[in-house]
């Protein structure tokens, strides 16, 4: 697939549609092999994971712990929840 | 090929009415750009002139460093295409629209004008004069894309089409841009339907320059900081941003500010419980264009 045929999906500019794929490059997702195409990093997955991780507790926790006060789930409540969940995928 | 196009304090008057005022702006050629203005704002007198249908009342207007005013060998690679394709003597019928158009323009391409009619649906045999609105929309935009010349402009050449038809123009220009790489400038009310075909955005208001950037620049330059109004005019004006708008419910304000958030200030924002929300290009338009009390 080429960056165009990306632009022609999405019905956005080219230029928009190569300057993602070479912010991917810049991220070290992508990289290039001349006059043959862009291909995906072999530490890419891992690296996109380990990203996540790092910003779980922050986007995902935070927000929903803020959420749980704001209408008035007691975070043990939550807590036991989750236990639940933990004991049900362990089985 | 154009290679740029330079718009030096160009003013254009009709009697005692300034359409435009010492506007000066370039682009680079090879791209698309969006031309944004109210109704009145200048944006088919800057049009005009860069088409040299109008002589400028002053200033100047270079293609490729060229002055373009009766300038034939720049004329000849516009092509300039207004509300409703008005090229043509009504009386005519749409197949010798096409014989005009191949006898007149170096680049034109019958094969793919005759592909577009069909997939706009007007019919080689009528006559342009009985066309719907939609359908002279359409047969301008098909001598628009089928001139292939280096400059084209589409100055809101939509009136009347139905939104599958535009959607089939967007999808038709982005293809055809991508196969022949050339400039654009298309002047347009329809701001989000066509915003992310643009590369670049000038917005004009009364005959003045009032913003171009690319697209991408001036979304992330516009956001809306909601929260408590003491909580957003602290922040606000703590940072010194351009307000280009406010609302406010009760005790919760809605600033829309024009300026660069960096991720340290929006981590601040976000402390301070404030929402941040992206600006649509069209907010952006409308609060950029939009008469302020404090100006005269």
């Amino acid at each position: 697939m080429s960056t165009n045929q990306y632009a022609a999906f999405y019905r956005i500019n080219p230029a928009t549609a190569a300057k993602a794929f070479q912010e991917l490059v810049d991220e070290g997702l992508l990289y290039k092999r001349r006059g043959i195409g862009m291909f995906v990093s072999p530490g890419a997955r891992e690296r996109l994971r380990s990203q996540r991780r790092e910003r779980f507790f922050a986007d995902v926790v935070e927000p929903m712990v803020a959420e749980a006060r704001a209408i008035g789930i007691p975070l043990r409540e939550v807590i036991q929840w989750l236990e639940q969940r933990e004991g049900e995928e362990e089985r | 090929m154009i290679e740029r196009i330079d718009i030096d304090h160009l003013t254009l008057r009709y009697g005692d009415v300034t359409a435009l005022d010492e506007l000066s702006l370039s682009m680079v050629g090879g791209k698309i750009y969006g031309l944004l203005g109210r109704n009145g704002s200048g944006k088919t007198s800057l049009l005009s002139v860069l088409a040299s249908f109008r002589k400028p009342t002053s200033g100047d207007v270079r293609i490729n460093g060229q002055p373009v005013f009766e300038n034939q060998a720049i004329t000849s690679q516009i092509a300039f295409i207004r509300e409703s394709g008005d090229t043509v003597e009504d009386t005519e019928k749409v197949e010798s629209a096409m014989r005009y158009a191949a006898y007149l323009r170096p680049n034109w391409d019958a094969e793919y004008a005759a592909r577009l009619l069909e997939r706009f649906e007007v019919s080689t045999k009528a006559r342009i004069g009985s066309l719907s609105r939609g359908k002279r929309s359409a047969l301008g935009i098909v001598l628009g894309l089928a001139a292939r010349a280096p400059l084209t402009i589409f100055d809101e050449t939509y009136l009347g089409m139905d939104a599958p038809s535009r959607y089939a123009f967007y999808d038709e220009l982005l293809n055809d841009f991508m196969e022949h790489p050339r400039t654009f400038i298309i002047s347009t009310h329809l701001i989000e339907e066509v915003s992310r075909l643009f590369e670049n955005v000038v917005i004009i208001d009364r005959g003045r320059l009032v913003v171009q950037d690319d697209v991408e620049t001036l979304l992330s330059r516009g956001n809306a900081v909601t929260g408590p109004a003491d909580v957003v005019d602290q922040f606000v004006n703590g940072y010194g941003f351009t307000v280009i708008g406010t609302r406010q419910l009760g005790r919760t304000k809605s600033a829309m500010v024009y300026g660069q958030l960096d991720p340290e200030k929006r981590a601040e924002a976000r402390a301070a419980g404030l929402d941040l929300e992206p600006l649509a290009l069209q907010d952006l338009f409308v609060h950029l264009t939009e008469p302020r009390g404090d100006q005269s």
